[in-house]
C-alpha cells in the first residue's frame, strides 16, 4: 500500500504536466481553427444580402472621422520628428537636399501605414473588442440571434468592412499631413519652396511604392477589424472577459501588422527586383 | 391577481428524452415536457439546474445531444438557418438581464427586430406598432429614453416589449422577476398575465420565485436532477413529501 501510494505521487506531477502541455498544444491549434473559421464566415456573410449599408456608414463615422484628430496630430509630428531626425546625417555629407525625397519614401512606404493601423488598432480595435465583448456578455448577441437577426452579419461584416474601407483613407490623410509636417521643419531650415519640397518627395518613388502602401493598409484594416470582431465576439467571464477582449485586440493586431508590414516588404521587394 | 384561463389541448411545444452536457456536468438527462397552446407553464428548479439551458436549446441557441424539441409542430434541431429563423420569428424570448441593445435608445430597441425583418414599413407603421408595444407594458412615455436610464423592473417590460413587437405565439420568459422587489415583482407578474390575455400567447416562464409561478402559470414543473419528476398544477406539484421539493417550497414560503 505504500510503495503503491508512492509510485502514485512519484508520477502524477510528470502525467499531470504532460496532461496540461498536451492541453495547452489542443487549445493552441482550437484556437487557429476557430480564428480560421471566423475568417472564412465573413467571406462567406460578406457577399450575401442584406448589405447593411447604413451600419456599414455609421460605423465608417466612428473609425474614420472620430479618428482624424488623433491622426492629424501624430502624422503632423511624425513628419517634423522625422525630419529633425534625419536632418544631422545628412548635414555630414552636405545632402540636406536628399532630405524631401527621404522623407517621402519614409512616410508614404512605411511610417505612413504602419502609424495609421497602429494608432487605430489601440483607439477602434479596442473599442470593437470591448463592445462586442460587453455585448457577448450580456446576451446581446443572443438576444439578436433569437430575433432572427444574424448578428454576425450585423455586428462583425459591418465593422470589418468599415475599418478596411477607412483605414486606406486615414492612412491617405496621415501620409498628406505627415509630409507637410516634413515640410514645415524643411522649408523652415534649408529655406525649401512647397514645390520643390514635393517633386523632391515623389521623385524617388514608384507605383509600386504607393500601391504597396494603400495594398497595406488595406490589409491592416481588415486585420484591426477582424480581430476586435473576433476576440469581442469570443468573450467570456464577464466584465473580466470585456477588458480581455479589449487587450488582446491590441496586442494581437498590432503583432499581425507587424508580421504583414514584414511579409509585404518582402513581397514588394521582390516584385520590385523581378 | 388574475390568472387567465382556457389553454387549449393542442401542445406547442413539445420536449422527448432531451439531454445535454457541458463536459462533465449532466444538465439535462432525458428531460420530457408539453405546453398546451394558450397556456403560461412555470419551470422551477434551482439556480444551475438547466432551466435556461432549457428554453436556449428551443431557440436553437444550443444544440442538444440527444432528444427531440418540437416547436409549433417543427423539430428545431433539423432545421437549416432560414428555417430557424422563421420559426424564432414566431417564439418571444425575454432575456434574464433583459438583454436591451446599450447602445441604441428604447425607441431603436424595439424597432430594431421589425425593421430588421419586415421589409417596407412605413415610418408610420413602425412608429404605432412601437407606441403599441410600449403602451401594452405601461412604458408609453419611454421611447426617447436609454436603457441605461431605465430602472430594472423598467428594463424588464422594456424587454417583453421587444419580444411583442414581432406578435410572437410563444414567449419564454428567462427569470423575469430575479433581482427586483417584490412590488415589482407583482407589476411583472401581472404584465405577464397581460400579455397572455391580450395576445393570446403560450409561454414557457423560467423562475425560481414560487410566488410568480404560481400567480402566473397554468401549471408548474419542477426540474431536478435533469428531469422533471413532477408536472401539473402548483397544488399538486407542491402536495408531496418529497424533501427536495418541500425544502423549495418552505424557504419561498417560509414555513
Amino acid at each position: 500500500m505504500k510503495g503503491r501510494s508512492s509510485e502514485t505521487s512519484s508520477e502524477r506531477p510528470v502525467s499531470s504536466r504532460r496532461y496540461l502541455f498536451g492541453r495547452g498544444v489542443d487549445d493552441y491549434f482550437k484556437g487557429i481553427a476557430n480564428a480560421a473559421a471566423f475568417v472564412g464566415r465573413f467571406f462567406k456573410e460578406v457577399f450575401r444580402l442584406p448589405i447593411h449599408l447604413r451600419e456599414i456608414i455609421r460605423q465608417s463615422y466612428y473609425t474614420g472621422v472620430k479618428s482624424l484628430p488623433l491622426i492629424a496630430l501624430t502624422g503632423f509630428i511624425i513628419g517634423v520628428v522625422f525630419t529633425k531626425q534625419s536632418r544631422p546625417p545628412l548635414e555630414d555629407f552636405g545632402a540636406t537636399s536628399w532630405l524631401p525625397s527621404l522623407m517621402g519614401i519614409a512616410i508614404i512606404r512605411a511610417l505612413g501605414p504602419l502609424v495609421t493601423s497602429l494608432i487605430c488598432a489601440g483607439k477602434v480595435g479596442s473599442n470593437i473588442g470591448a463592445e462586442l465583448g460587453s455585448m457577448k456578455v450580456t446576451e446581446q448577441i443572443d438576444a439578436m440571434e433569437v430575433s432572427a437577426i444574424n448578428p454576425f452579419k450585423f455586428l462583425v461584416v459591418t465593422r470589418v468592412l468599415a475599418t478596411t474601407f477607412t483605414i486606406p483613407i486615414l492612412t491617405i490623410f496621415c501620409i498628406s499631413v505627415g509630409l507637410l509636417g516634413s515640410y514645415v521643419n524643411v522649408h523652415q531650415e534649408e529655406a525649401t519652396g512647397i514645390i520643390t519640397f514635393f517633386r523632391g518627395a515623389f521623385s524617388s518613388l514608384s507605383f509600386l511604392d504607393v500601391a504597396s502602401s494603400l495594398a497595406k493598409s488595406v490589409l491592416f484594416g481588415f486585420t484591426v477589424g477582424m480581430v476586435g470582431c473576433y476576440k469581442g465576439f469570443h468573450a467570456t467571464q464577464g466584465t473580466q472577459g470585456v477588458g480581455r477582449a479589449a487587450n488582446q485586440a491590441v496586442v494581437l493586431s498590432m503583432f499581425l501588422i507587424f508580421l504583414e508590414e514584414l511579409v509585404v516588404v518582402q513581397i514588394t521587394n521582390w516584385i520590385r527586383l523581378y | 391577481m388574475e390568472k387567465t384561463a382556457g389553454p387549449g389541448t393542442e401542445p406547442v411545444i413539445e420536449v422527448v428524452d432531451l439531454s445535454k452536457s457541458f463536459g462533465d456536468l449532466h444538465v439535462l438527462k432525458g428531460a420530457n415536457l408539453e405546453v398546451i397552446q394558450g397556456e403560461n407553464l412555470a419551470v422551477l428548479g434551482k439556480s444551475g439546474s438547466g432551466k435556461s439551458v432549457l428554453i436556449k436549446l428551443m431557440v436553437g441557441l444550443l444544440k442538444p445531444d440527444q432528444g427531440s424539441i418540437r416547436i409549433l409542430g417543427q423539430e428545431v434541431s433539423t432545421l437549416g438557418r432560414k428555417e430557424l429563423d422563421a420559426l424564432r420569428l414566431r417564439i418571444g424570448f425575454s432575456f434574464q438581464n433583459s438583454a436591451l441593445y446599450d447602445s441604441m435608445s428604447v425607441y431603436e430597441n424595439l424597432s430594431f427586430p421589425l425593421t430588421m425583418n419586415v421589409k417596407n414599413l412605413s415610418r408610420k407603421e413602425v412608429n404605432l406598432a412601437v407606441a403599441e408595444a410600449l403602451e401594452a407594458v405601461g412604458l408609453a412615455d419611454k421611447g426617447k429614453q436609454m436603457p441605461s436610464d431605465l430602472s430594472g423592473g423598467q428594463r424588464k417590460r422594456i424587454g417583453i416589449a421587444r419580444t411583442l413587437i414581432l406578435k410572437p405565439e410563444i414567449i419564454l420568459y428567462d427569470e423575469p422577476t430575479s433581482g427586483l422587489d417584490p412590488v415589482t415583482c407583482t407589476e411583472i407578474n401581472e404584465l405577464i398575465n397581460e400579455v397572455q390575455q391580450r395576445y393570446n400567447t403560450s409561454s414557457i416562464i423560467i423562475t425560481h420565485d414560487l410566488t410568480c409561478a404560481k400567480n402566473t402559470a397554468q401549471r408548474v414543473a419542477m426540474l431536478l436532477d435533469g428531469t422533471f419528476p413532477k408536472v401539473g398544477t402548483f397544488e399538486e406539484v407542491f402536495t408531496t413529501h418529497d424533501p427536495h421539493i418541500r425544502d423549495f417550497y418552505n424557504y419561498n414560503f417560509i414555513e
